[in-house]
C-alpha cells in the first residue's frame, strides 16, 4: 500500500460523504423528495442487517451468525438496552461456533 | 430548550457511546488486518482517521493482504464508501448551520451516525444522536486501529462473535422505526433488494440498490385521519 493510495481512497471517500450533504444543502425540499429521504436510513440500514448476517462477500451463508442476529432480535422485541442487544448477537454467535 | 439537558436524551447518550465502543473493539482488528496486509502503522492510522469508513478501509486492505492491485482495492472501496453519499442526502436536512460545521459533519457521515439519527423522533435527540455517535465512532475506531496496528495480533472478531454484533446492533437501533408502516416497507424493499443482489454484483453494489425502497415515500400520505381506522366488519 502506498500513501498515494491512502490519500485518494480518504479523499474519495469524503468527497461522498460531503456530495449528498452539499447537494441538499440549505434547499428546502419538494415534499415528496423529504418523504423518500426520511426513509434511507430504513432501507439501507436494514440492507446492512441481511448482507451482514447471510453473506460473505459475494456469496449468501447461512452460519451461526444468523441464530445470534435472531436472539438478539428477540431482545429487541423486548426492549433491552442496545449494549445486551450487541453482548447477545455477540455471545450466541460466538457459543454456537465453539459448540460446532 | 437545550438538548443537552434534557433527561429523555441520556440513554440515547448511553445508546450512542456504546455502539462507538463496539465500533472500538473491531477497529483493532482492523489495525492488526492492515499491518498485517503490508501498510504501516502511520499508513494504517491515516486510513482511520481520513478515510473513516469501517466496511471501504476492510475491503482495501485484505485486496492488498491477498496480493491484489491497487486499482482493485481502490475500486472495492469506493463502492462500498458510495453509500455515504446517499446517508449524506437523508442527513442534509437535519444538519443545516455553517459551511464548517457541515463540512466536518460530512466526515461523521457513516452507517452508525446516520442509523442512531433515524431511530430518534425528536429533531433536537436526531441532531446529539448523529454528533454523539459520530464522536464516539471516530475516537473509538481511531483509538482501536493504533492498538490494533501496534500489537499486531489480537483475537480474532470471529471467535467472540464480533461480526455477528454490527448486525445485532444495526437492527436494535432499526427497530422503532419498524413500527412506522411506511418504514417498515422501505426496510423490507431494501432488505429484500440487497439479498436478491448479492451473489450477482460487486460487493457494496447490493447496499446502494437497496435504496429503491425508498420508493414508498412517493405516494402522498393519506390525511391524519381524527380518529384511528378500525374497519373490522
Amino acid at each position: 500500500m502506498t500513501w498515494t493510495f491512502v490519500v485518494a481512497l480518504a479523499a474519495t471517500a469524503y468527497a461522498f460523504k460531503v456530495l449528498g450533504l452539499v447537494l441538499v444543502g440549505e434547499r428546502q425540499l419538494p415534499p415528496v423528495l423529504d418523504r423518500c429521504l426520511a426513509l434511507i436510513p430504513a432501507a439501507l440500514i436494514a440492507a446492512i442487517v441481511v448482507k451482514d448476517t447471510f453473506s460473505v462477500g459475494q456469496h449468501l451463508q447461512l452460519d451461526a451468525r444468523a441464530a445470534g442476529v435472531a436472539a438478539a432480535a428477540v431482545a429487541a422485541w423486548r426492549k433491552a438496552p442496545l449494549i445486551t442487544i450487541i453482548v447477545i448477537g455477540a455471545a450466541f454467535t460466538a457459543a454456537l461456533r465453539a459448540m460446532t | 430548550m437545550n438538548p443537552w439537558r434534557d433527561e429523555r436524551l441520556r440513554p440515547v447518550l448511553a445508546a450512542c457511546v456504546t455502539l462507538g465502543f463496539a465500533v472500538g473493539v473491531f477497529a483493532v482488528s482492523f489495525g492488526v488486518t492492515s499491518v498485517s496486509a503490508g501498510a504501516s502503522v502511520g499508513q494504517t492510522c491515516a486510513m482511520s482517521l481520513l478515510v473513516f469508513t469501517g466496511a471501504s478501509q476492510f475491503a482495501a486492505v485484505s485486496v492488498f493482504g491477498a496480493g491484489g492491485s491497487a486499482a482493485s482495492a481502490f475500486g472495492g472501496a469506493a463502492l462500498l464508501a458510495a453509500r455515504n453519499f446517499v446517508y449524506g442526502l437523508a442527513m442534509a436536512p437535519h444538519l443545516r448551520g455553517s459551511l464548517g460545521r457541515r463540512l466536518v459533519a460530512a466526515q461523521l457521515t457513516i452507517d452508525e451516525s446516520t442509523a442512531m439519527a433515524a431511530a430518534q423522533d425528536d429533531e433536537s435527540h436526531r441532531v446529539a444522536a448523529f454528533w454523539i455517535t459520530g464522536l464516539s465512532v471516530y475516537l473509538f475506531w481511531n483509538v482501536g486501529t493504533l492498538i490494533g496496528a501496534l500489537l499486531g495480533s489480537a483475537i480474532d472478531p470471529k471467535v467472540l462473535g464480533l461480526d455477528a454484533a454490527f448486525p445485532a446492533a444495526f437492527l436494535a437501533i432499526l427497530w422503532p422505526l419498524l413500527r412506522e408502516r411506511r418504514s417498515a416497507m422501505a426496510a423490507l424493499i431494501g432488505a429484500s433488494v440487497c439479498l436478491v443482489l448479492i451473489p450477482f454484483v460487486p460487493v457494496g453494489v447490493p447496499i446502494l440498490c437497496s435504496a429503491v425502497g425508498i420508493l414508498v415515500g412517493v405516494p402522498a400520505p393519506p390525511v391524519a385521519a381524527p380518529v384511528a381506522v378500525e374497519v373490522s366488519p
